[in-house]
């Protein structure tokens, strides 16, 4: 049985002054111990989603429900607990002028003990391999290494779940990398509920479920092999698909027999070695 | 415009504790009409190049030249906005730059600030609006009403309205939607055809750099590491690899395949139609089937 840790019932939000609601009826569950990935085209609603999901907004109508409770101003403080984010921005995410007061930050407001709080920093960072740096300035780190830091600053209050709001679109290659290799450990290891909100499509392939999102609404919720079938109604959504995906719909317009449709390159390969060996 | 880097380098913060050598001994030369793509880590300096182009930066040795202007290192330089009016730079996240009350003052800023009449400059934001994708009846609002892509479009707008010879674009696209993605870049491809304006692009993407440049510039440790067509460059692609930066999904997908299946493939395939093919070639499906 899959456990449900969030719902969403018939959400709606709009922003003073404007015309169209941002979130609009909008429903689904976030199930313990899974990757959810949330993409749509810029302005379909994502980082709405995630503001309501952590109090940052309240929902016009509709309600939220975190662990059974009701997310309110009055439960913000408890929901704020079990729910950490994760902005775009490495830079705009620093309060502490070192790393381990950065990540103390947080427990210090929670009122934690400076003796725990201690230990959770510590460990906090060395979850996300950034124990070597304590003390270092956080705006001497590249930014693969400072959202590894933010990550460690959510880990600390123990929640449990973590949302990556394009965390990792201002990185380069390598620190897109760091970063999900980071998520992905905490996640086996069962720490961690995920949602990362994203526009790499190889990234949510990997995901155990996705959610598309269109002005506002939820247009689709299904695995990634379900969603990718999609195809062409994903790009007129202004959305992509995987490479393997695209090679492989190529592959058949050239007359190779390729059934399935292959989320990453390792399925695709397989599936051509597999083709050869049957030739 | 022709613009040529000679022996080029650049230190941050010099005679100061914190000085840093960013660039060193970079030679490089953009001829008219041309599209180079720059690729390479954070920090190997792509950033500090492009500010070199329009004179933002001044070199601290080596010398510059910029159409008939030559900027030297050492020497005080006076009067370079006829350089910065004719290289335009779109910077990273160029929304964080957009200041004015509404989109059409924003667009106007720079024409008018470089002594184009009101009334002019008002055609020209117009103009630009329309390149970038954008309807008229923005003009009047503030650029902070406006959506995070719409914000990028005007900001790319007030460079266009300058007219440039030369366009100079920072990771343009980042943190856009894959079609915003494609429009914009598709629109200073057609930007670079139609009015043959030279483009230099910073990008982390090998698929834009495959697809639209002439000429790729891999930036390593602050110098330039190679150069040359996309084939040339991705034709080695085990020395990019090695570099810990990407491949087009086209190449890392043949690299995969002879190393999984022992296939070789004769040369790099840099679009999904041509590597379909070639894995039908290679295989010999089309002749045993
Ligand atoms: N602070 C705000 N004030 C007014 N409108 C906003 C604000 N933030 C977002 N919006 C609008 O709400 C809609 C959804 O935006 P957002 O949730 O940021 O989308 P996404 O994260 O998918 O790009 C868009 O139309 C956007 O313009
Ligand atoms: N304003 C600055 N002051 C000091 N050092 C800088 C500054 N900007 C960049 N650098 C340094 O110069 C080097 C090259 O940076 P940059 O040109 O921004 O690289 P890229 O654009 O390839 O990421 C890096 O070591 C960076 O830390
Ligand atoms: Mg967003
Ligand atoms: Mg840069």
């Amino acid at each position: 049985m899959r456990e449900q840790l969030v719902l969403l019932d018939n959400v709606v939000f709009k922003y003073d002054g404007q015309e169209h609601n941002a979130v609009d009826h909008v429903s689904f569950d976030v199930f313990k111990g899974e990757w959810l990935a949330i993409v749509g085209h810029n302005g379909s609603g994502k980082s709405t989603l995630a503001k309501l999901l952590n109090g940052l907004q309240f929902p016009l109508e509709g309600k939220i429900i975190v662990n059974g409770m009701e997310l309110s101003e009055e439960s913000v403080w408890d929901v704020r607990k079990r729910i950490g984010m994760v902005f775009q921005n490495p830079d705009n995410q620093f309060v502490g002028t070192t790393v381990q007061d950065d990540v103390a930050f947080g427990l210090e407001n929670a009122g934690i003990e400076p003796e725990i709080m201690r230990e959770r920093v510590k460990n906090a960072l060395k979850r996300v391999k950034m124990d070597q740096f304590l003390n270092q300035e956080p705006h001497h780190l590249s930014g693969g290494q400072k959202q590894r830091v933010a990550i460690a600053g959510v880990l600390a209050l123990q929640p449990d779940i973590i949302i990556l709001d394009e965390a990792t679109s201002m990185l380069d290659p390598r620190g897109r990398e760091e970063v999900l290799e980071t998520v992905r450990e905490l996640k086996e290891e069962n720490v961690l509920t995920v949602i990362s909100i994203t526009h790499d499509l190889e990234e949510a392939a990997k995901a155990d479920r996705m959610i598309v999102m269109n002005q506002g609404t939820v247009y689709r919720n299904g695995t990634p092999r379900e969603i990718f079938q999609l195809e062409e109604e994903l790009i007129s959504l202004g959305l992509d698909i995987p490479f393997s995906i695209k090679l492989a719909k190529s592959l058949r317009e050239n007359g190779v027999e390729i059934e399935d449709r292959q989320l990453t390159d390792g399925e695709l390969v397989k599936e051509l070695c597999e083709l050869n060996s049957r030739m | 415009m022709r613009i040529e880097l000679q022996d080029v380098e650049y230190r941050y913060q010099v005679n100061t504790p914190f000085e840093r050598l960013a660039i060193h001994d970079v030679n490089l030369v953009i001829e008219p009409g041309t599209y180079t793509a720059l690729i390479g880590h954070t920090g190997s300096g792509k950033s500090t190049i492009l500010q070199h182009l329009n004179g933002l930066l001044q070199p601290t040795k080596g010398k510059i030249q910029v159409g008939d202007r030559t900027i030297e290192a050492g020497k005080k330089e006076k009067q370079l906005r006829p350089i910065r009016k004719k290289v335009g730079i779109v910077f990273q996240f160029a929304e964080h730059q957009l200041f004015e009350e509404t989109v059409e003052k924003d667009i106007c800023f720079g024409p008018i600030n470089f002594g184009v009449p009101e009334a002019d400059a008002k055609l020209l934001a117009r103009d630009a609006l329309k390149q970038v994708g954008l309807g008229e009846e923005i003009l009047g609002k503030s650029p902070f009403d406006l959506s995070g892509g719409q914000m990028r479009r005007v900001a790319i707008a007030g460079v266009l309205a300058m007219e440039p010879e030369v366009l100079v674009l920072d990771e343009p696209t980042a943190g856009l939607d894959p079609r915003g993605r494609k429009e914009i870049m598709d629109m200073f491809y057609q930007l670079h055809q139609e009015r043959g304006i030279s483009t230099v692009l910073v990008t982390h993407s090998m698929e834009d750099a495959a697809r639209y440049a002439d000429e790729i510039v891999i930036m390593h440790k602050g110098t330039v590491y190679q150069k040359g067509s996309p084939n040339e460059v991705f034709s080695q692609p085990e020395q990019l690899v090695e570099l810990g930066l990407d491949v087009p999904d086209t190449v890392r997908f043949q690299l995969r395949l002879q190393k999984e299946m022992g296939v070789r493939f004769d040369k790099p395939c840099l679009n999904i139609e041509e590597l379909a093919m070639e894995i039908k070639r290679v295989m010999k499906w089309g002749e045993r089937s």
